[in-house]
């Protein structure tokens, strides 16, 4: 039997990046590259989702793509929470039994004041769905010229955080500095419903994670591996560089999260 | 699948005059490269790091404070640490004579500073006499450098390869496929120039970057390196290890491209 060295992978992404060609970013090397990595399951959002107007048409691709690997990749559609009927993707969401949804305010030019972002809160709370944000998804030195698009920013995170005190949050692709001015500017409970993947985080000798780990705690943490965009061997040996001098570490599993975000619904 | 040896040719420490916690910073990086197998860190200091002169415009008095701290880490660490001579190439006839004292202190490399255009013939005698020593030039490059970045006069690999150009008896790293930029970019600009050697260092780890680099220039000319995030060069390694390479290329990439391109007997291999 396989011992799994992380239950989910709550980062990955299928289909094509609109900036560079990705070696073949498909679902069922994705399920190989678990298998060889030791990941129980991946929670799977649509990459070139991120910057469709309307992301239904991606997401209904999205659903079809993952159904012959149900058993190790679940979906994780899009939400534009600016655009009509988008509820609906929520409800579609839970149907189809996805663990989460995802919503790129940057890429939407959603501001983080605007209203929509503590209603797609309250809705996903509602339904027991976890949001997942993401920071980036290449290096702002590496980006193509038309890709003018900021980082997340921690005021996002924030809003999305305080607006129901059911909802769930994963932001992937955070570095140190983000997940620090957010985590301390959230209150106790606040910081218990966000949660952050490390693939942007460093290790030594910086020690960025271990210096997170010590502070933020571990168990602000899941695995996320950023699988097809960068290596997901990076996570994985940032984990293993931690220094054998801590504790042994446990971060939090995304089923956990997904628990926690169920148990809230009636 | 594991290389024989690891040599990070791309390593670098810092000092009392760079950082507070330097002795956390450098016991941190040879710890956890002796958890990854590294054998030798092939390093620099860029003077004070930015605290007293900035990092890649290191007056000449940090260059020779920075220089002397790194040698003082080789003296200490002589069974896993080499050490580059780092020369800010505005200051020529400084820089020639801190390579003569960096030979004299054990150096096996020039740390090109990303102080000059790498065109500029102010490299020049500086890279002539890093050939005639028979020592590589590791030079920062920014991967298709479209503008200007503050507090350093980068190079891309256009701009390496002129000076390359000028001294085939020169080995040049470019630094950091990993490190910013477009790295799809420098693969065609490198393809034909035997005497540069890409290095896989940088935090970036972009999938498809490894693939293309050995497919453009191949496993005789790239180099595994780390940088300043030895997590990222890890992934590398481990990334490099599933591709089903053979050991002899997976060799040449971790630790025989280095033993060909630095000084005979820099490195003590069983």
């Amino acid at each position: 039997m396989t011992t799994h060295r992380f239950d989910v992978d709550v980062s990955a992404w299928i289909g094509s990046y609109p900036f560079r060609e990705l070696p073949h970013p498909d679902a069922a090397i994705l399920v190989q590259v678990l298998q060889r990595e030791r990941i129980g399951q991946a929670w799977v959002g649509s990459l070139p989702s991120a910057w469709h107007r309307d992301p239904a048409p991606s997401n209904a691709w999205l659903y079809e793509a993952l159904a012959p690997h149900a058993d190790v990749l679940r979906p994780s559609p899009t939400v534009r929470p600016d655009w009509p009927g988008w509820e609906d993707v929520l409800d579609e969401a839970v149907r189809r039994g996805a663990p989460s949804v995802r919503v790129y305010p940057m890429q939407l030019g959603i501001g983080a004041t605007s209203p929509v972002l503590p209603a797609l809160a309250r809705s996903a709370a509602a339904r027991g769905l976890v949001i997942q944000l993401t920071v980036r998804f290449e290096d702002l030195r590496q980006r193509h010229p038309t890709d003018t698009v900021p980082d997340l920013t921690a005021a996002h995170v924030r809003v999305l955080v305080r607006a129901d005190s059911r909802v769930r949050v994963i932001v992937s692709g955070a570095g140190r500095d983000l997940i620090e001015e957010t985590h301390w500017s959230l209150t106790p409970e606040e910081q218990s419903r966000c949660f952050w993947d490390w693939a942007w985080v460093w290790g030594p000798p910086e020690d960025h994670l271990e210096h997170l780990v010590r502070t933020v705690g571990p168990e602000r943490f899941t695995f996320g591996g950023f699988w097809p965009l960068r290596l997901v061997q990076a996570p994985l040996a940032t984990f293993s560089l931690l220094s054998p001098l801590l504790p042994a570490v446990t971060m939090t599993s995304g089923l956990r999260i997904t628990a926690e975000a169920m148990s809230h619904v009636v | 699948m594991a290389p024989r040896h690891l040599i990070d040719p791309h390593a670098h420490f810092h000092w009392s005059g760079s950082r507070d916690d330097h002795a956390r910073y450098n016991a941190s990086r040879l710890n956890a490269g002796d958890r990854m197998g590294i054998l030798y860190h092939v390093a620099s200091i860029l003077g004070t790091w930015g605290r007293r002169s900035p990092t890649y415009f290191a007056s000449p008095a940090d260059v020779e404070a920075g220089n002397d701290a790194m040698y003082d880490i080789t003296d200490a660490e002589p069974a896993r640490v080499r050490a580059y001579v780092h020369v800010n190439p505005n200051h020529t006839e400084h820089a020639l004579r801190e390579i003569d004292r960096g030979v004299a202190r054990g150096a096996v490399g020039v740390k090109l500073s990303a102080s000059r255009r790498a065109d500029d013939p102010l490299n020049d005698p500086i890279v002539a006499e890093a050939g005639r020593r028979g020592m590589p030039v590791l030079h920062h490059i920014w991967q298709h450098r479209q503008r200007d970045w503050g507090m350093q006069e980068a190079s891309d690999a256009i701009e390496l390869v002129r000076l390359a150009a000028r001294h085939p008896g020169t080995n040049f790293i470019l630094a950091h496929i990993g490190g910013g930029g477009d790295w799809a970019h420098t693969i065609n600009v490198i393809r034909d120039v035997p005497n540069v050697y890409p290095d896989t260092s940088g935090s970036g780890v972009d999938r498809g970057m490894l693939d293309a680099y050995l497919a453009s220039v191949g496993a005789q000319r790239l180099l595994w390196a780390a940088d300043l995030t030895l997590c990222t060069g890890l992934a590398k390694l481990q990334a490099l290890e599933v591709i089903g390479m053979p050991q002899a290329d997976l060799d040449d990439i971790c630790w025989r491209n280095a033993v060909r391109i630095f000084p005979p007997a820099t490195f003590e291999l069983t």
